[in-house]
């Protein structure tokens, strides 16, 4: 049988992990590619993305749906094939260095080995991602139990202990319970502990608070934040949701079209972005310590096909400056990823003394 | 669990007594009220003036309905004595019936042939399930392959084909060409072996049609819960592939696949007709055959009561793995 996890897709695209050079950072990710081939064309998921990320940190990964945030933290995990694509392989390029080790041309089962172990993952819909028909208390054991060679006992204490520390009220009698038995916010907490039980130093945290009412986001962006400081776990959480990553991030990384858009500190892609698409994000985010004078700016059209990704810029259909630089170069030319400011990068091919004025003329006066 | 439990067992007793007054408005209401004399039917084709007379008074067609009704439950319950035409005949419980033309109560009849009938269904049962769900599965792990498509089609012939092709044929090969089995039917008290040969070809037919069946379902359903998040949780705790598919997967993938069996086991204990008739198995389907073409009511009506219990119990089963499977059922 063959594994349907397995990366042969790794072969696609440039040779892995012979010629470059050692990772520096805990988690570094260069010019990952995911493609899935379909009948209507090739999807380019991800395509080409790039960054890092150290122990303690946070960084939040921004974007709509479907620019490839969740496929990113899939491919990280070798979880890309199970996706809704699912009916053909997957093509993963690129490489993914863990702890200083590749894991692309990794074999398959060292990977398994390393998933929920070494890094782990928390989804968007926890009620949907445990299983309906075990207890709660029974798949912590499992998860610890594939990593740890313990007993059920010594594994069900530890679930225990694990619910305990995610604050959930009564764990030694909600261990036998049944996910449909908890809560949405209860649930998101068991699903926390599940990742947590192996003391995982990367954790992964695709949208986890979007199927969760407002009161219980804010529990549980806290929490994370503070298993992150006990754990001292590197971070990753993908969000749609500026909010979020406002509350939790060190880093931020804007997505769009499978590509980066900006990349920087938390506070320099806040405070002094320097891409178009990131105004428009910031834009669209309601805001309650402001007097609302303006309406929400939202974002106009849609998200680009993966199929038919523009040319030149993959926003300039929705760009409202596409005109901006002289010749057209943004419908003909991708514009590369540069640094604007000290370990701030965008990508566009407005001069930063244009993307400055319209920042500081037009744009941050509406915010 | 145990509430879950009594629930069901109230409510198959309900279904039960509900069956009872559908068969006995079936067999002698409405032919009361149609103007048809159930006597005749019990009487046989020759019948004269004089005997019909004394099975309607057996069977107290002059009596009110309820009265009618009383007795027949009061049969099936506590059994029953008819009178009249001069002699007197004792029907033990469970009393489906009498055979006044051949002096018989039906039960026992076909009770000896429930076993039959019985060991046909559960025996191609287990076949079917292990042949049908392991293809469907590997069938939904290598979707588009050589083998999910050869097992497809296999599965539609085993679908399209009827019982008496596949059943004729493989006596043909297995019994007459090659003369590995005789085919011949013979009673588990008489020898083991020979039963076991005996029942072997119409367990392998009576199975390849409804693996088919179970084949195509656990493929669908396993296409789609292999997508489930729960599956990708799975395998996001490092989980080896078999286990994923073994525990998490295929514990959802018997929903769908118990409620078939549930319908099927209880329908094959009344319908296994063809099969039976076939492989010329002494069991229930070739009692209805005989029983229809003689116009013989009480048969009819016996197995009626016997397959729509069975029916009723195997899914008074089936809802208690259920129960046991997926503990959202419980809260019913």
């Amino acid at each position: 049988m063959t594994d349907p996890l397995s990366r042969t897709g790794a072969t696609v695209g440039e040779p892995v992990a012979t010629t470059s050079a050692p990772p520096t950072a805990f988690l570094e990710v260069r010019d990952l590619r995911v493609h899935f081939p379909t009948d209507d064309g090739l999807v380019k998921s991800v395509d080409g993305l790039s960054f890092q990320l150290e122990k303690g940190k946070t960084l939040g990964i921004v974007g709509e749906s479907g620019s490839g945030k969740s496929v990113t933290s899939l491919g990280i995990l070798g979880l890309h094939t199970t996706g809704q694509y699912g009916r053909q392989k997957a093509r993963i390029s690129g490489e993914i260095w863990l702890d200083g080790e590749e894991l692309l041309s990794a074999d398959p089962d060292r990977v398994r080995k390393l998933r929920g172990r070494e890094m782990a993952m928390i989804f968007q819909d926890p009620l949907s991602a445990l299983h309906p028909y075990f207890t709660i208390g029974k798949q912590i054991v499992e998860a610890y139990r594939v990593h740890h060679d313990v007993d059920k006992k010594t594994a069900r204490k530890r679930a225990i202990e694990m619910l305990d520390r995610v604050g959930i009220p009564q764990p030694d009698k909600r261990v036998d319970s049944y996910p449909h038995e908890f809560s949405g916010g209860m649930r998101q907490r068991a699903m926390i502990a599940m990742a947590l039980v192996n003391n995982p130093e990367l954790l992964i945290a695709d949208e986890p608070t979007t199927a969760l009412d407002v009161t219980v986001q804010a529990q549980i962006l806290d929490l994370i934040r503070d298993l992150q400081k006990e754990f001292g776990s590197a971070v990753i959480i993908i969000t749609h949701d500026l909010g979020v990553v406002a509350e939790l991030a060190d880093d931020i990384l804007v997505m769009y079209g499978g590509r980066c858009v900006e990349r920087g500190s938390a506070e320099k892609v806040f405070y002094e972005p320097r891409h178009p698409y990131t105004w428009g994000l910031l834009g669209s985010m309601p805001r309650i310590d402001k007097e609302q004078t303006d309406r929400l700016i939202p974002v106009e059209g849609a998200p680009p096909s993966l199929i038919n990704i523009p040319s030149g810029c993959a926003f300039n259909p929705r760009c409202p400056y596409a005109d901006v630089p002289k010749g057209g170069i943004t419908r003909t030319e991708r514009p590369e990823l540069r640094e604007v400011a000290g370990g701030h990068f965008s990508a566009c091919h407005m001069s930063p003394e244009d993307r400055q004025r319209i920042w500081t003329e037009q744009i941050a006066p509406k915010l | 669990m145990l509430a879950y439990l009594i629930r069901r067992l109230f409510a198959v007793a309900v279904m039960l007594v509900v069956i009872m007054l559908v068969v006995f408005g079936i067999f002698f209401l409405i032919p009361q009220w149609t103007g048809v004399d159930p006597a005749t039917m019990y009487v046989g084709k020759q019948s004269d003036a004089a005997a019909l007379e004394g099975i309607r008074q057996k069977l107290q067609l002059g009596d009110p309905i309820y009265v009618q009704l009383a007795e027949f439950f009061k049969g099936i319950f506590v059994g029953r004595t008819y009178s009249g035409g001069g002699d007197v005949t004792h029907c033990p419980a469970p009393c489906f019936g009498y055979s006044f033309r051949n002096e018989q109560a039906i039960w026992p009849v076909l009770a000896d042939r429930l076993p039959v009938t019985l060991a046909l269904a559960l025996g191609a049962a287990v076949l079917w399930l292990i042949g049908g769900v392991a293809a469907g599965v590997l069938s939904a792990l290598k979707r588009g392959s050589v083998w999910d498509r050869t097992a497809m089609i296999v599965a539609l012939s085993g679908v399209s084909l009827p019982i008496y092709f596949t059943g004729l044929l493989s006596l043909a090969v297995f019994s007459f060409g090659l003369g590995w089995l005789d085919g011949q039917f013979v009673p588990l008290e008489e020898s083991f072996t020979g039963w076991l040969g005996g029942m072997l070809l119409p367990w392998l037919t009576l199975a390849f049609l409804y693996a088919a069946m179970y084949a195509r379902i656990t493929r669908a359903t396993m296409l789609e819960i292999m997508g489930e998040d729960y599956i990708r949780t799975a395998r996001a705790k490092g989980l080896r592939e078999p286990v994923v598919i073994g525990k998490h997967a295929m514990r959802s993938a018997m929903t769908p696949v118990l409620t078939l069996l549930g319908i099927d086991l209880g329908a094959l204990v009344g319908g296994a007709i063809l099969t039976e008739t076939t492989f010329s198995l002494p069991g229930l389907g070739q009692a209805v055959l005989k029983a229809i073409s003689e116009r013989d009511l009480p048969v009819i009506l016996g197995v009626t009561l016997i397959t729509a219990t069975a029916v009723v119990v195997a899914n008074l089963v089936v809802d208690i793995l259920y129960g046991v499977i997926d503990p959202r059922v419980r809260l019913g």
